[in-house]
């Protein structure tokens, strides 16, 4: 239950941005969920439809884009694809691949009215 | 409130009138026509104005573009830095649930006592008994009520550092949630966190969690005392500890029979004087810097009345 914290960051932050811009409904929340970040989407969605209930985002379409784990690397220096933080080099077969993206957690834009 | 008359949500009205009478008002709606009507007392009970039949909606896009953990990272910043400047090894005790942290930080407990200045912070709500616990060694604990939460989060820490402040100097064990998944991702402000891995669970565990794993300083093997009993490879997993993070420390113990326990207390004294050190240097840094300060203003209001005046 992991996504149900971040969910209520989430909303949290969609106060303050309505108290901010006076806005008083969300259509669409767009977020950047890296694919190392250990977020399960199906979940988020799930967590996210019960706690913005009766808010400002309640009815809101949540659009998640996935950013794919990359890693870098230290032994042949490649730049390779990185589904987890254990596996080895996909090109020279050693361990120690540095992630340089897929950790990402953000809230981008907000569709309101 | 209303955003458009003022009106608050506890019946606070700007123009004077019930809670039950309606008022009318007038503003400009996002198309620019001005909307003038009344309405009856609805009452939004959150910061949201209320919506107009006639008023077109407008969509439009605001970027937010921030860290969804961003406000968790400030709280825990703002710990960090209270942590460091009033020297307090604060750790952060993770792992599932049943690995023994209470028992080990009783067992710990007891062996500071009368020794170093030490307080408890309990987020556990596998075993509701457990401040209880490290009550009954004599040392305070506070007990943070995460309701249905699944870790402890910066601001629940602040809350507690808020109702019991800890001793200068001093160490502060905070007992996560047992859960290796999401208290990795929610940083306290902690100086370390430190995994508990019993031998009665795999020894695939540091790749099943890796992130757990990959943001711990310290993997303590508990339960050794059951080790001619199990199944589980220590070697194995410390090297499956090391595939997800090479420079873990690791060290082997009973929380239950004390084997290994020696090892632990020097891990916490080590790096309780490295906090203490480098408060005493920024202690330092601080003095020197208010010595010179001091020279300076001496210098300034001596320096006229004994120089003879030339001009
Ligand atoms: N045999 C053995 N049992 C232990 C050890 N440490 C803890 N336990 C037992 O494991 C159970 C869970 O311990 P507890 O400290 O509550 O785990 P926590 O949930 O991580 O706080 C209790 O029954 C303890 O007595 C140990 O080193 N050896
Ligand atoms: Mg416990
Ligand atoms: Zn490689
Ligand atoms: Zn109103
Ligand atoms: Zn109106
Ligand atoms: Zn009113
Ligand atoms: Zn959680």
């Amino acid at each position: 239950m992991h996504e149900l914290a971040l969910a209520e960051s989430v909303l949290q932050m969609v106060d303050e941005a309505a108290r901010a811009n006076g806005f008083r409904r969300v259509r669409k929340i767009v977020l950047e969920i890296g694919q190392l970040a250990a977020v399960d989407p199906a979940a988020m969605r799930f967590c996210f439809d019960a706690v913005v209930r009766e808010t400002v985002a309640d009815g809101a379409v949540l659009e998640i884009e996935e950013i794919p784990g990359r890693g870098w690397c230290v032994h042949c220096a490649a730049v390779v694809p990185m589904d987890d933080f254990v596996a080895a080099c996909p090109q020279c077969g050693s361990f120690g691949v540095q992630s340089r993206s897929g950790r990402e957690l953000r809230l981008k834009t907000l569709e309101v009215e | 409130m209303c955003m458009t008359c003022g009106c608050g949500s506890e019946g606070v009205h700007l123009d004077g009138h019930k809670d039950d009478v309606g008022h009318e008002h007038e503003h400009v709606g996002t198309d620019g026509v001005v909307y003038r009507h009344a309405h009856r007392h609805h009452h939004h009970g959150s910061d949201v104005s209320h919506r107009h039949d006639a008023e077109p909606a407008v969509p439009r896009e605001i970027r937010i573009e921030r860290d969804i953990l961003a406000k968790n990272d400030s709280f825990a910043s703002d710990n960090r830095q209270r942590f460091e400047q009033e020297g307090v090894l604060a750790l952060n005790l993770v792992s599932s649930p049943g690995s023994g942290k209470t028992s080990l930080l009783v067992r710990t407990l007891l062996a500071l006592q009368g020794k170093t200045p030490v307080a408890v912070i309990e987020g556990d709500q596998q075993t509701s008994l457990d401040a209880e616990r490290i009550r009954a060694t004599g040392i305070a604990a506070v007990q943070v009520n995460t309701g249905k939460g699944c870790h402890l989060d910066a601001q629940m820490v602040q809350r507690a550092l808020a109702e019991q402040a800890p001793t200068p100097e001093s160490l502060l064990f905070i007992e996560n949630v047992g859960n290796l998944v999401c208290p990795a991702a929610f940083d306290l402000g902690e100086a370390a966190k430190v995994v508990v891995l019993s031998v009665t669970e795999g020894d695939d565990k540091p790749l099943k969690y890796p992130d757990m794993f990959r943001a711990a300083r310290l993997m303590l093997i508990n339960k050794c005392d059951l080790l001619p009993h199990v199944q589980f490879d220590v070697q194995r997993v410390i090297e499956n500890a090391r595939r997800v993070n090479p420079g873990i420390e690791v060290i082997q113990l009973s929380a239950v029979t004390g084997a290994g326990v020696a090892e632990w207390l020097d891990w916490l004294e080590r790096e309780f004087g490295a906090v203490k050190a480098r408060r005493a240097d920024s202690v330092a840094v601080l003095k020197r810097r208010v010595a010179e300060l001091e020279a300076q203003l001496q210098a300034q209001h001596t320096f006229p009345a004994n120089e003879p005046h030339d001009l």
